[in-house]
């Protein structure tokens, strides 16, 4: 644990033009996490400062940055986790363009979940569920779209394949629509033809990033990659459609 | 104008959360253009945050709940200033608007035969709370999401709209700027739903995020739209207090629909001593049938005893704790504790599971285990801009508005779980009739001078080489707030607190701002300051007039309630620099509502 009473943040500064990190000292108090100190750098230092957060509470999922390389939440990461004395880095997510300081452009996320299929219920469905079938979609659907999934993933962030791959966080989503009991749309094409969901390659990266502790790979990646194969690459029906043309 | 980028609409909605999102969800659905205009990135409003439930008279636990229940309540809790006609279409519409989401994709949690599950909370005779876990208002927000992207509403993500402009007497539109660019833009729109939540912001210890600013109160004011009640704001009784970092962060209600108790650091549960006459029928006075509530909702049983007293009203609790603290009998850090470690550990990470990881990673406590350490925080805001309470049309015809920045069904004191119902009850109806005027209603002209005006103030803070800085300008309307128009006022306090808003108005215009128009929030925070001093002055000159305690206000110079203070609604309008305030008549409570108050007495 950190007994120092000051800490240096090293925050990059800059645009799509350029920029660099630059060197902040600010004081500790207990408990504090890295977004009070960049609110203490905006609020004492440099107003100009470019963040986004909203709710401080790890409910909202806006202040996403990489601390010390790694893409987290800046609302629960904690000072006094990083060795007392040590400069601490933060850095925007880097899968997406930059806008400035610590902001990135990360509408691309929205233009792809507009292209998912929405929820479709039967018609004159009855609307009863039971929890231990609503318990695994409700795991999906504490997703707080913080994007740290999306940036770390190598598809999107060394690939640049964001568009064409829909990447963990919409994977979730389509998991949820599939899985959600009342739901009677298949998106199984759209999963293998327009999502490219054999791009992942499930290294389970977004699962130890995910700051809602949602089980991405496990519970949402490889039961869609499973239904997926179950419906386009099983042998036996790959047989049965060739002999009767469906 | 030409030299903006212009969007013409039948209607814009201006704030994203519940009740925007809501309201465009009606517009684009009666054929109306919609334009959906969000300060942050879609599905990050304050809605987000809500934790506890939506309050719906559904009747899923106790069969007996029904609207009139659920109406009495809500007049109950505002201690009798609530608009009655909004309390009733609250009431009366909620349960058709929750079982609408579910249809729309949320998963709420079930009952054991497969129905939504309702929870206890504060001030509700019934369990009502429709919920999921803690985290109800993500649920809520990002259903309304996708299906306003399933509807292929426009949506303006980081665009902050800084002024409405009026021609004719009615709305014509408003001005706008990109948060990235810092451009400008025109919104040429013939009806506007303002959905902008509350001015938080402007306290120091406070559950709301920076957008909190009265940007929408502010700008239908300057308009000539009324504000009411603006002098009701309500402390949450429960915030974190511990670490510094936190301090003002919600802690759910639902803890105390669940089980939690509250004590002062002699182990006292003291809310005993703070049950209200108009309580006594709906409150367990002995610790022993508060035992018996718990035993029951713990072993999902029908409820025969009263409900403990720590689900009183928040008004009420927040007082009790606030008294505890300054009489000594805190906790370490000035709060109180709120302790559901009595409960068994599985049933509380089950049912608070963001307070279980809010506790355990923010301030290293562990809830199943330990207490928490709470105070009051400035939470909500329950008076805004005066409606109509059918359509939620403003005194400015082609105005409209919804949510936490609209006045009315709360009186003076909100309920939990009224709010995210307020949201989809009112939005859809914001949305409703916002729709039907701007599709009959041509274009009005904007103005070429009062978008020249208005876009000289804008940048004015870049043109002044020094000044102060608009974080030390907001650091002391925090303080001024915190200190003058807190939860305890008093005449002489109200009117320091005023001449010190003045002093910070003037002060205001000397703000300097660093760096250029691209994403840089200290600019923005130089606006949201003008629209929080505006919004803060009002609320003060309110809270001057009121010379009574009820609800969200308490003054040590007037604490009871009077009776002359129970038939008015207090109306704000801007007259030259200042707001003039002035009493008008609450409306007459109608035969069916005085009947079913009389029966709720007995």
């Amino acid at each position: 644990m950190s007994e120092s009473k000051e800490v240096v943040l090293k925050v990059f500064r800059g645009d799509p033009r350029g920029g660099e990190a630059k060197e902040y000292t600010v004081p500790v108090g207990p408990g504090m996490v890295v977004l009070d100190a960049i609110h203490h750098i905006q609020g004492y230092l440099s107003p100009d400062l470019s963040c986004r957060w909203n709710c401080k509470a790890a409910k909202c999922g806006s202040c996403s940055a990489e601390v010390n390389g790694k893409p987290r939440l800046m609302c629960k990461t904690r000072i006094d986790d990083f060795p007392a004395g040590e400069p601490i880095t933060v850095y925007p997510l880097r899968a997406f363009p930059l806008i400035k300081d610590l902001v990135t452009d990360v509408s691309k996320n929205y233009e792809v979940n507009k292209r998912i299929p929405p929820f479709t219920p039967a018609k004159d469905v009855e609307w009863k569920m039971f929890q231990p079938d609503v318990d695994r979609v409700q795991e999906f659907r504490k997703c707080i779209e913080c994007f740290l999934c999306q940036d770390v993933c190598h598809v999107i962030r060394n690939h640049g394949k964001l568009g064409e791959f829909a990447g963990p966080r919409f994977f979730v989503r389509l998991a949820n629509l599939d899985m959600h009991p009342l739901d009677s749309l298949s998106r199984l094409q759209f999963l293998k033809e327009e999502a490219g969901l054999g791009y992942c390659n499930i290294t389970k990266c977004c699962t130890e990033v995910c700051p809602e502790d949602i089980h991405i790979t496990d519970n949402a990646i490889i039961p869609l990659k499973e239904r997926v194969a179950t419906r386009y690459y099983d042998p036996l029906r790959l047989l049965w459609r060739k002999l009767t043309g469906k | 104008m030409d030299k903006y980028e212009t969007h013409p609409y039948d209607v814009i909605v201006i704030g994203a959360g519940g009740a925007g999102l809501r309201a465009a969800i009606e517009a684009k659905s009666q054929g109306a253009s919609v334009g959906l205009i969000c300060k942050s990135l879609l599905g990050k409003a304050h809605t987000v945050m809500a934790e506890g439930g939506i309050a719906a008279a559904m009747a899923n636990i106790d069969p007996s709940d029904d609207w009139k229940t659920h109406c009495a309540d809500t007049l109950r809790g505002g201690v009798y200033v609530n608009n009655w006609r909004m309390a009733q279409l609250h009431a009366q519409e909620a349960p058709e608007r929750v079982r609408e989401l579910e249809q729309w994709g949320a998963l709420f949690d079930r009952t054991a035969d497969g129905r939504i599950l309702q929870r206890a909370f504060g001030g509700h005779k019934y369990r009502r709370l429709v919920h999921v876990g803690d985290r109800t208002g993500l649920e809520l927000i990002r259903t309304l999401q996708e299906r306003t992207v399933q509807l292929g509403v426009d949506v303006y993500m980081e665009c902050t709209v800084t002024n409405l402009f009026k021609e004719d007497g009615r709305f014509a539109g408003a001005l706008a700027y990109w948060r990235e660019s810092g451009r400008l833009m025109i919104f040429q729109a013939k009806a506007a739903v303002i959905a902008t939540g509350g001015s938080g912001k402007a306290y120091k210890i406070t559950s709301n995020s920076w957008e909190y600013a009265g940007n929408g109160h502010a700008m239908v004011y300057d308009i000539g739209a009324e504000l009411m009640d603006m002098e009701f704001v309500q402390f949450h009784p429960t915030g974190m207090v511990w670490p510094p970092g936190v301090r003002g962060l919600l802690v759910t209600e639902s803890v105390r629909g669940d089980g939690g108790l509250l004590k002062n650091n002699k182990g006292e549960r003291f809310m005993f001593k703070h049950i209200p006459e108009r309580y006594k029928g709906q409150i367990s006075d002995t610790e022993a049938e508060a035992e018996k509530w718990l035993t029951e909702i713990r072993e999902a049983r029908p409820i025969t005893a009263r409900k403990p007293p720590e689900l009183l009203p928040r008004d009420i609790v927040a007082r009790a704790i606030y008294n505890e603290v300054k009489e000594g009998r805190g906790s370490e850090h000035d709060g109180v504790y709120l302790d559901i470690s009595h409960m068994p550990a599985e049933y509380v990470k089950r049912k608070l599971p963001s307070m279980y990881m809010q506790f355990k990673e923010l301030a290293d406590v562990d809830i199943t285990k330990q207490a928490m350490e709470i105070g009051p925080t400035m939470h909500y805001m329950m008076g805004g801009i005066r409606v109509n309470a059918d359509s939620q049309a403003t005194n400015v015809p082609g105005l409209y508005a919804a949510g936490e920045c609209a006045a009315g069904l709360h009186g003076a004191n909100r309920l939990g779980g009224n709010s995210l119902s307020d949201l989809i009850v009112f939005g859809r109806r914001a949305g409703l009739y916002a729709a039907e005027y701007g599709k009959k209603t041509p274009e009005a002209k904007i103005p070429d001078a009062a978008v020249d005006r208005a876009e000289k103030e804008l940048f004015a803070p870049f043109d002044r080489k020094s000044g102060p800085s608009p974080y030390e300008v907001h650091r002391e309307l925090q303080e001024v707030m915190t200190t003058y128009v807190g939860i305890f006022r008093s005449e002489s306090d109200l009117n320091t607190g005023i001449q010190k808003l003045q002093q910070l108005r003037e002060k205001a215009k000397t703000i300097s701002v660093e760096g250029n128009r691209q994403y840089n929030p200290g600019w923005h925070l130089a606006k949201d300051l003008d629209t929080m001093i505006t919004v803060s002055e009002v609320i003060a000159r309110g809270a001057l007039l009121r010379k009574e305690s009820r609800g969200g206000h308490a003054r040590t110079d007037f604490p009871k309630m009077e009776d002359a203070f129970s038939k008015v609604n207090f109306v704000a309008v801007k007259d030259g620099d200042k707001p003039k305030v002035e009493p008008k008549p609450l409306p007459e409570w109608s035969d069916e509502i005085k009947k079913l108050m009389a029966e709720e007495k007995k």
